[in-house]
Parts: structure tokens; sequence; C-alpha cells
């Protein structure tokens, strides 16, 4: 197979003592929509800016369709850039906004201008072409900004969280048109976001960044379920974390003591060994809670401390002690039949099979 | 009544009275601009144009004024771009010593005007370009400078830092994102600055003063007019002055006023 769309490899960034991004591999296919996720200050938003040319790699190389890239100035790539704030021109007109690109390229007036209602139409701002950018909307702002950065039809498009200045119910529609554009256009793109559920639902695979490294590359189900290490697990949806030794292997399952019980889970690949220390990892969702004991499969017990609602889901927070707080989800009429009032013990369980073993490092 | 609305009155009234001294001698000028008669009379002695028409045919006055008119315009564009470039070096870039450059780039109009014009003239002279226009050209626009620049740095602190590298990642080099992003957002300040330095050359009298020698500007002219004797010419050229430099002055206040608004809610926006 031929080589990737967009390669990174291994590109670090450096700002005087500082280390930004710290060895980035990174293979981007044609026609992905790929989601670059990790907290503030991981790197993400330089390694998009690289990619851009707005920043030079310090080391590593960056290249698109083979050919290496890092000494291009911006303008000599195409790259666009949605911009976190924008970055919409004030003092132009939404058609000249989108019209920039092609301007800078020396298209024709009458081509571009075509081309740019083309844009305008597809986005439904067709009507908008002659306002001052101050006279729209959150959304419509956004839209031109797309716009403006499809117009001259890149082969890759990069997105530095466009959605976090929108509020919540606009960021979820802007989050579907955002996804259809990509699939009936097939451009890939390069979307950088903190937010999980954003990179969850728009992405066909995620790359988890920390420390400026790539800590997992995967699609969202194989991070969601498989997290590589302690540091995608406990960023990425809402995993209980619990580390222990490992004290017997047997008919393909591992047996793991805690400081909470002793727990069974499926062995991984490669094997430990017995007396090898382990972090099993449970996801909140996969946990049944009881109020009596008796549950199958792995039990632990704490108190209840708190809950949380969130539309249907309910999220219990139970302390099992040394520090931990075990959190279990369900539906809220899972648990019509359970007093869940705070300070009662609480049983949680779960089958061995949706114990994940984190990979021994 | 309160004792804040009592101040809150009081206040205003003093602002009332400051304006009032400020004004009415200026007021009082235009009047007797119109006057026909050699001294302020109560009530006026009619309307006239006559001391407009003798500065107009006294040779030195409009010679003074195509002088100030010249040098004004050419230190208004060669500042405005050199303050253009300060403000924008100061914008863009981050370097050792930044601090101190900016404080040298606004120092001049911190110097008392009769050093600066003092030191110009020593300067000047050593270097042998002193008595032309070029030399009043040369010592205002050194004057001038920080004035257009500190518009130009207002404008450009208003400008989302991002706007520059949107224009670079959609093909523009640099010189086009200055060209198309750049000079259109500070435009209006640009024009501010223009009409603002203009304002101060065009009634700048110590500096001119000093370095200009035989090449008189419009105020070194009055004052020379004004220790042979008292006449009611001044009234004329006062007007005059007063109505060019005031309308520069508002200019630069409107430009900088209008579109401000715009860039401003942008910027906001994407918070």
């Amino acid at each position: 197979m031929s080589e990737a769309l967009l390669v990174l490899d291994k590109v670090v960034k450096r700002f005087g003592e500082h280390t930004a991004v710290d060895g980035v591999d990174l293979q981007i296919s044609k026609g992905e929509f790929l989601a670059i996720m990790g907290p503030s200050g991981c790197g993400k938003t330089t390694t998009l800016r690289m990619i851009a040319g707005l920043e030079q790699p310090s080391a590593g190389e960056i290249r698109l369709n083979g050919t290496r890239m890092n000494e291009l100035k911006p303008w000599q790539r195409d790259t666009p850039l949605v911009w976190q704030n924008l970055a919409l021109f004030p003092h132009l007109s939404v058609l000249k906004n989108v019209e920039f690109g092609l301007k800078m390229r020396n298209v024709a007036a009458r081509e571009r201008r075509e081309r740019s209602m083309n844009w305008l139409e597809r986005m439904g701002l067709a009507e908008y072409a002659g306002r001052n950018i101050a006279q729209l909307s959150g959304g419509e702002r956004q839209r031109v900004a797309i716009a403006r950065a499809l117009v001259t039809e890149p082969e890759i498009l990069l997105l530095d969280e466009p959605l976090s200045a929108l509020d919540a119910h606009l960021r979820v529609r802007m989050q579907s048109e955002i996804t259809q554009l990509q699939k009936q256009l097939g451009i890939t793109f390069a979307y950088v976001t903190h937010n999980q559920s954003e990179a969850f639902a728009m992405a066909s695979r995620v790359a988890i960044m920390n420390g400026g490294l790539i800590q997992q590359i995967g699609s969202p189900r194989e991070v969601y379920r498989a997290p590589a290490n302690h540091f995608v697990a406990e960023f990425v949806g809402s995993n209980n974390i619990l580390s222990g030794t490992v004290t017997a292997l047997e008919g393909g399952q591992v047996t793991v003591q805690t400081a909470w019980g002793s727990f069974n889970a499926p062995t991984p690949e490669p094997a430990p060994k017995t007396g090898d220390a382990l972090e099993l990892v449970v996801s909140a969702d996969l946990v049944a809670v009881s109020d009596s004991a008796g549950a199958e499969g792995n039990v632990l017990s704490g108190e209840l401390i708190s809950e949380e609602f969130i539309g249907s889901i309910i999220t219990l927070y139970i302390d099992i002690g040394d520090g931990i707080v075990f959190r279990a989800q369900k539906q809220q009429h899972e648990l019509d039949a359970l007093d869940y009032s705070s300070g009662r013990k609480l049983f949680a369980s779960w089958r061995p099979e949706h114990t994940y073993v984190l990979p021994q490092i | 009544m309160s004792a804040d609305r009592l101040i809150a009155y009081a206040l205003r009234g003093w602002f009332l009275v400051a304006l009032f001294f400020i004004f009415v001698p200026i007021i009082i000028n235009f009047i007797y601009s119109f006057s026909p008669s050699r001294f302020p009379t109560l009530p006026l002695g009619g309307f006239s144009t006559g001391w407009y028409e003798l500065i107009l045919n006294e040779a030195p006055v409009p010679r003074a004024f195509g002088n100030s008119l010249k040098a004004g315009v050419i230190v208004a564009v060669i500042s405005t771009f050199i303050g253009f470039a300060a403000a924008y070096t100061d914008y863009r870039y981050r370097f050792l010593g930044k601090n101190f450059y900016l404080a040298l780039a606004l120092l001049p109009p911190t110097i008392p005007v009769l050093i600066l014009g003092l030191v110009m003239l020593m300067f000047l002279s050593r270097v042998s370009l002193v008595g032309e226009l070029y030399s009043v050209v040369l010592a205002h626009v050194v004057y001038c400078i920080p004035f257009a620049m500190a518009l130009i740095r207002l404008r450009l602190a208003q400008m989302n830092p991002d706007l520059e590298s949107a224009a670079w990642n959609l093909g523009a080099n640099s010189w086009r994102a200055m060209r198309e992003v750049i000079v259109p957002f500070t435009l209006p300040s640009i024009f501010a600055a223009l009409a603002l330095t203009m304002a101060v050359s065009f009634d700048e009298y110590l500096i001119a003063f000093f370095v200009g020698g035989l090449t008189e500007t419009l105020p070194v002219r009055v004052l020379a007019l004004l220790q042979g004797q008292v006449s009611p010419r001044i009234n004329a050229i006062g007007s005059v002055v007063f109505t060019i430099s005031m309308s520069l002055v508002i200019l630069a206040q409107i430009l900088l006023l209008t579109r401000r608004s715009g860039g401003r809610s942008i910027a906001a926006g994407g918070k």
C-alpha cells in the first residue's frame, strides 16, 4: 500500500526549554476523519500548527503525499485551518472572506465569485454574502469559517477546536453538520479537541495525546474499551482503575489480588507472570449495583458518597477505601428498586470478561 | 439634594467654566477677524473680509502658509509610514530590548520642545541641513512619529492576533497579508495618524523657529508679525490656522471612533 496522505515522522517541537511535542508519529490516510484529543497543553494544537506550517518542527519530518513539507511556508501549502476563534476578517464581507483563498491563488474574479457563492449556498449562507461578519450569529460565522477554508478544495482540512465557542445545543448541531460534510466531500479532516464526546461522535479514528506524545490511536470504540495505558484509561470514558498483583493464571483467566478483593479477568496478550503488578480497568457503565452481597463475578463494596444525574443516566460514586472512588453508571430506571441514599453500603459487581487488563509497560 | 449630586453639578459647572476660558478667546478671535475696525470695539463696527484680503496680499504670509502646508503633508506621510512600521514591529515581533525600543520610539514628545528645537538646530547645523524647509520636515518627522505610532498601535491591539496567520494559511505571503489584512484593518488609524501628524506639524512653533532659519512656517510668521505690532491681521490668521488644525484633529477622532466597534465585536466573538 502506498504511503498515507499525511505522515508525521518523529516530529518534535521545542519552545526554548519546553518541549511541546516530543516525537509524534502519525499517519493520516485519505478521506479519514481523525480527531486529536488530549488535555490542554498536551501538544495537540502545536501538532496541528506544524502541519499548517505555522510552526517549524525542531526535529522530524512532515510529509504530504510523500513530499517533505518542513521548509514550506504556510502560504506555500494547501492546509487550511478552521481557527478556534474563527479568525474571520472583520473588514471584509462574508463573500470576500470566502473568496480570500482563491484571490491569493490569483483565480479570476468571476470564477472566484462563482465558486465562493457555491460554497455559501452549500452552507446555507447565500443571502448573507454581502453582510459584515459582525452581523452574523455564532453558528453562521462558524459556517463562513468552514466555507472559507474549503473553497480552495484542499486535500486536508485542519480544525482547531472550532466548536468551543458555541453553546452546547449549537455545538451538537454543528457536529453532525461537519460530520456529514466530511462524508460528502471525502476530504481528510484533522480535528483537534479536548472534548471527548465531540471526538467520539465525529471521528473515525482518535489519537489521544499527552505530554507531547501520542498515547494511543484507534477507533473510538477501541480507545474506549481497550485503553493502551493508565493515562488513556483515566482520560477517556469514566473508567475505574484498580491496581493489584497476579496470584493465578488459569483457563484463560488471570486472578488479581487488590486492596479491595480478588478479581478475575481475561488473560491479556502477552500473558503476565504470577507476582506481576497489574492495573485493571472497569468501565463505569458495565458495573451492576445492588444493596446485598451475593452477586456473581467480581464484587466489591463501599459507601455511597454522592450521585449525579445527567439526563436519564445516573452516576453513583462509591467510596471503596484507600482513597479510591468507584463509579457506576446506570440508566435511571435500572435503579428504581434500589435505595441509593448517601451513606448506604452498596455492592458493585461486574463480569470477569468485562474487566480489561492494562498492558504492562 | 444629596452630596453626590451636588458634586456632580459642581464638576459639570467647573467643566463649563474651563471650556469657556479655552474657547472664548478663540471665538472672539473669529468674530473680530471679520470686523472692519483696527481695534476691538463693541458693538461691532460692521462686517468685512478686509483682514483676510490683507494677509492674502502680504507676501510672507501666503508663503509661510504654503511652507506649513507642504511641510505638514510631507511630515504626515513620512511619520505615519515610520509610525506604522514601528507599531507593526511591536505587534508582530518579540525581541530582546523591546521595552527599550518602545520607550525610545515614544520618547520625543516627552522632551520639552525648547530643548528638542535647540538640539535639532545644533545637530542639523553640524551636518549642514539647517535653514531649509526640509530641516523643518526632518525635525517634525522625529517629533510626530510617536503620535502616529501610538494611534496605529491602538488599532493593532484590537486585532485578533490570529488574523495574519489566517491570511498566510489561506495562501497569502507576508506582503500580501500585510496588504490585504493588516493595512485594511488599520486603515482608520492610518488616516487618523495622517490627520493628527499633519495638525501637529502645522501648528508647531518652537522647533520650526529654531531649525527653519529664514524659511518661515505659518506659526513662525505669525509671531514675527506680533512682535512688530498687534495687528487685527492676527485674528484672520489665527482663525485660518485654528480651523485647519481643528478640522484635522476632529477628522482623526472621527476616523478612530467609527469602525472601532466592528473590530471589537469580532474579537469578542472568538472568546
